[in-house]
């Protein structure tokens, strides 16, 4: 009876029981859901940014061009015969251009309106293609050349489907103006052809003509500037602080100032840079060299941080043995242990150069943020950098642009992949464990 | 050009006085250099310091000073009706006619007095650098020279070279000591000089922000108001969403990585969600205004709600999504260093895992977790690239996520952009903003370092 009992008492404990872990259970199952949920979330974040991107911006790699028969007629470009630079450089290009179309198209070479609708669909560019090719080979001259030239933007855009043919839809070419494009496009003469004015050209009014190479060389001066001068500085604040310095209340202010300096806000350095060097230093305004100093103060802490970590990381007993067989402690530091750190801080350094490669907002306060045409020549020129220039283009309503930015970025994360696959790389490869 | 030729031969100069310094001290060295104190090579060194530590001194002394010594020598010889000006207006002149001067195409002068004040400057920074290159090649032979004169067997080369790099490491190090004063005497100063114009109690506590100052006294809505508490509450709505998002992903996210999830799983999913903090954030600018904004516009729409083009929602969201890897490594970080005896406790006393990081990791963790997301808020607050192109410059004083709000760092961007004029009030008020910015950030800072370093001193 009594067992009886027993049993009825512990099978409805164990009911109890077994219903409390199955609550439990369901509780572990539903969290462990929420945190694999969390990282698929953030991982489709990444997917829809980098996919939203790329979509957008793989058609600017190439663009609409159009093969024309152009005579390069010499009473036009250089009527005296002389030859001279400054004759062929001021030559009217577009009439070449202009005749090319009226005689592909005759019907429009007697009606003004329908002149004007049908130049307008090629890109101003053109011309300058013209100069460029007489100016480098005058023998050119009085021949007749099939040429590739480049189409206004609005024709790129419609051919890539990003704009309607439909005027009331956003659509801005006539029906005549389609007739000559669809006619174009039936004999073969448009093309989409690779962009070289992405990679070629600095900035411009016009998208087809547009390029990021300005702003790259500008990132380039800046970031040269960089390098040279927060590699050794952060390299030599590191080694003072883990190699010679002694604790005291004056390294510890150091070390408390390179912590908080890792996070102020990256605009700040741009208000200093924008006081201190623009204002105390008169130095010049949207110069890349300015640019890189700024971008100095902004990545010389991680640099630190990432040395310092390096240098740790080297086991005391090489600096005992160094010093045991009596070298000094700096040979101890130069010939011993900077060597074995090296690839950590190399790490390090590179990781804080991509972080200074894709920083805009100290280069904004500098002034780096213009509409400039030149590609840079020197450190000092005014210049972009290529963050810069996405801000700027990303600032441009038309699709066009919306197109080119997203090249601009792809060719930016491209860069930032290399960078960081190469810190990948060397940690990979010169990593010891001791 | 010419810079970078003089810095070539001065480096060639020193390269020549190490062989020199190097080939002296074995010629006085005696047999196979036994009687050196130190090795042949410290010799090189030294000589090479001497040539070259007071070159570089000289041209950077020379180039900090040039600036004032010419601006003074060309405004002294301006005629008497250009000395005459107000300051600010002669201070557009020598900007015009320091540009004039750089570029040597005084075409574009705006008068005769500044294209001949162009030409004078010059000329004078001509001679400038003419002097400069003489002298500093001049006092790099004779430090080289001088140099060598020193050297003898028992000069200790090696204690000197090490002494002159310390002096080096040193001196770096205070760089960024150098840094921080620099930031706070810059923001200080120019903060200052807007204060005087604007109380201070007006601009923390004044609910009106329009910087837009008219040029003439007489124009309609001369006076602008700076009242900056609709940035500040900008920015808290901005941020607070931005965490909103990204606490419970990053956090989660770390205690399954840490808790739960396999070793591969781990090494692949670590790394791609640190891309995410890789991305530069102009990138994500880009992304908010042609992406997430649009959706939200019209999944609003969809269900009758207006949300604004420019809305803090979308820029928060976005602004979450970058700083889900700062927290999620910073959380990952925290929950790996819990002691694993506490672990196996909890799983001794026949808790689930779930109930383990509930109720033993998470509060061991705490600090840690909580320093992670003060420095999380301080890198929103201080985001500037997203905001400025996802979120709008109407200072409103709302608490809608739908609408559009301006932030602080978006304020002073659009202040500083362009034109600056640094005794109007609305360039200034940049200075005082950025000071504002540095002050709280450098507070959360603070407090997030203190909380995470004590909790480490717990278990190590």
């Amino acid at each position: 009876m009594t067992e009886m009992v027993d049993q009825v008492r512990v099978s409805a404990t164990s009911e109890k029981v077994n219903a409390r872990l199955q609550r439990r259970y369901a509780v572990e199952k539903r969290f462990r859901f929420y945190g694999i949920a969390s990282i698929i979330i953030a991982l489709t974040f990444l997917a829809i940014l980098l996919i939203s991107i790329v979509g957008r911006g793989y058609t600017a790699f190439v663009q609409t061009e159009v093969r024309l028969a152009i005579n390069f007629d010499a009473s036009v470009i250089d009527p005296s015969g002389g030859r001279e630079k400054a004759v062929l450089s001021s030559a009217d290009y577009a009439a070449l251009v202009r005749d090319a179309l009226t005689a592909r198209f005759p019907e429009a070479a007697n009606d003004r309106q329908a002149r004007r609708d049908l130049f307008s669909l090629i890109s101003q560019g053109a011309d300058l293609e013209l100069r460029k090719m007489v100016m480098n080979d005058p023998s050119v001259i009085g021949s007749t050349r099939d040429l590739w030239l480049p189409m206004a933007a609005a024709v790129d855009q419609l051919r890539k489907g990003h704009m309607s043919r439909d005027a009331e839809k956003g659509g801005q070419y006539t029906a005549r103006q389609l007739g000559w494009i669809d006619s174009l496009e039936a004999s073969g003469a448009l093309a989409a052809r690779f962009n070289k004015w992405l990679f070629t050209a600095g900035d411009s009014r016009q998208p087809e003509l547009a390029g990021v190479w300005g702003a790259v060389v500008g990132s380039f001066y800046s970031l040269l500037v960089t390098v040279a001068l927060s590699f050794p500085l952060g390299v030599a604040t590191a080694i003072y602080l883990e190699e010679f310095a002694s604790r005291n209340r004056w390294t510890d202010i150091i070390e408390v100032n390179i912590n908080n300096l890792a996070a102020v806000p990256s605009i700040v350095f741009g208000l200093l840079g924008l006081e201190i060097f623009l204002n105390v230093f008169n130095l010049p305004r949207s110069a890349p060299f300015v640019g890189g100093l700024a971008l100095t103060l902004v990545s010389l802490p991680t640099i630190i941080i990432a040395s310092r970590v390096a240098l740790k990381a080297v086991p005391p007993w090489i600096r005992e043995a160094a010093l045991g067989l009596g070298a000094s402690r700096l040979q101890m530091v130069m010939h011993h242990v900077l060597p074995l750190a090296m690839p950590g801080i190399l790490t390090g350094t590179i990781i804080g150069m991509a972080r200074a490669v894709g920083e805009s907002a100290p280069l904004l306060m500098i002034g780096m943020v213009a509409f400039i045409v030149d590609v840079p020549a020197s450190p000092m020129d005014p210049s972009t950098a290529l963050p810069v220039q996405i801000y700027l283009w990303a600032a441009s309503p038309e699709r066009a642009f919306v197109e080119r930015t997203s090249a601009a970025i792809i060719v930016l994360l491209c860069f930032l992949a290399v960078m960081n696959a190469t810190a990948i790389y060397l940690r990979k490869k010169f990593e010891r464990r001791w | 050009m010419q810079f970078f030729i003089l810095l070539v031969v001065l480096l060639v100069l020193t390269a020549v006085s190490f062989r020199m310094g190097h080939g002296r001290a074995l010629q006085v060295g005696g047999p196979k250099a036994r009687a050196l104190h130190s090795l042949p090579n410290y010799y090189g060194y030294y000589v090479a310091l001497w040539c070259a530590v007071p070159a570089v001194f000289l041209i950077a002394l020379w180039l900090s000073c040039e600036p004032f010594i010419l601006q003074a020598v060309v405004v002294d010889a301006l005629p008497p009706e250009a000395k005459a000006l107000p300051a600010a207006q002669l201070s557009l002149l020598m900007n015009e006619v320091r540009q004039l001067g750089a570029s040597g195409n005084y075409r574009h002068a705006s008068g005769d007095i500044a294209a001949t004040a162009a030409e004078q400057y010059r000329n004078l920074r001509n001679l400038s650098f003419g002097a400069m290159a003489v002298i500093t090649l001049s006092l790099a032979a004779a430090g080289c020279i001088l140099g060598l004169r020193y050297i003898k067997p028992e000069l200790r080369a090696r204690n000197r070279v090490e002494g002159a790099v310390k002096v080096f490491l040193i001196a770096s190090s205070t760089v960024a000591i150098f840094t921080t004063i620099g930031i706070v005497l810059s923001l200080l100063f120019e903060s200052l000089r807007f204060f005087r114009m604007v109380p201070v109690s007006d601009f923390l506590f004044g609910l009106d922000w329009s910087p837009q100052m008219a040029m003439r006294s007489d124009q309609v809505g001369s006076s602008g108001a700076f009242g900056a508490v609709p940035l500040f509450a900008g920015t808290l709505l901005i941020s607070l969403i931005a965490m909103v998002v990204a606490v419970p992903i990053g956090l989660l996210s770390a205690i399954y990585m840490a808790e739960y999830a396999h070793p591969n799983f781990r090494s692949t999913a670590k790394p791609l969600l640190e891309i995410l903090a890789g991305i530069p954030t102009v990138v994500y600018g880009f992304f908010a205004v042609q992406t997430v904004a649009p959706f939200l516009r019209d999944a609003g729409a969809a269900i009758g709600l207006s949300v604004a083009s420019e809305s803090a929602l979308a820029t928060g969201v976005v602004m979450g999504i970058m700083i889900i890897p700062f927290i999620s490594s910073l959380s990952d970080d925290v929950i790996t260093a819990v002691p694993d005896s506490l672990r196996q406790g909890a799983y001794g006393l026949g808790a689930t895992r779930s109930e383990t990081i509930k109720q033993v990791i998470i509060p061991a963790a705490l600090p840690g977790i909580i320093g992670g997301i003060l420095l999380a808020v301080s890198r929103a607050i201080g985001e500037t690239m997203i905001v400025v192109m996802a979120a709008g410059l109407s200072a409103r004083l709302t608490a809608n996520p739908f609408e559009a709000v301006t932030t602080v760092t978006v304020q002073i961007v659009t202040l500083l952009v362009g034109d600056q004029e640094f005794d109007s009030p609305k360039t200034l008020s940049a200075f005082a903003l950025g000071l504002v910015l540095f002050l709280v950030t450098l507070a959360l800072n603070v407090v997030a370092l203190n909380v995470v370093r004590k909790y480490r001193e717990k278990y190590d």
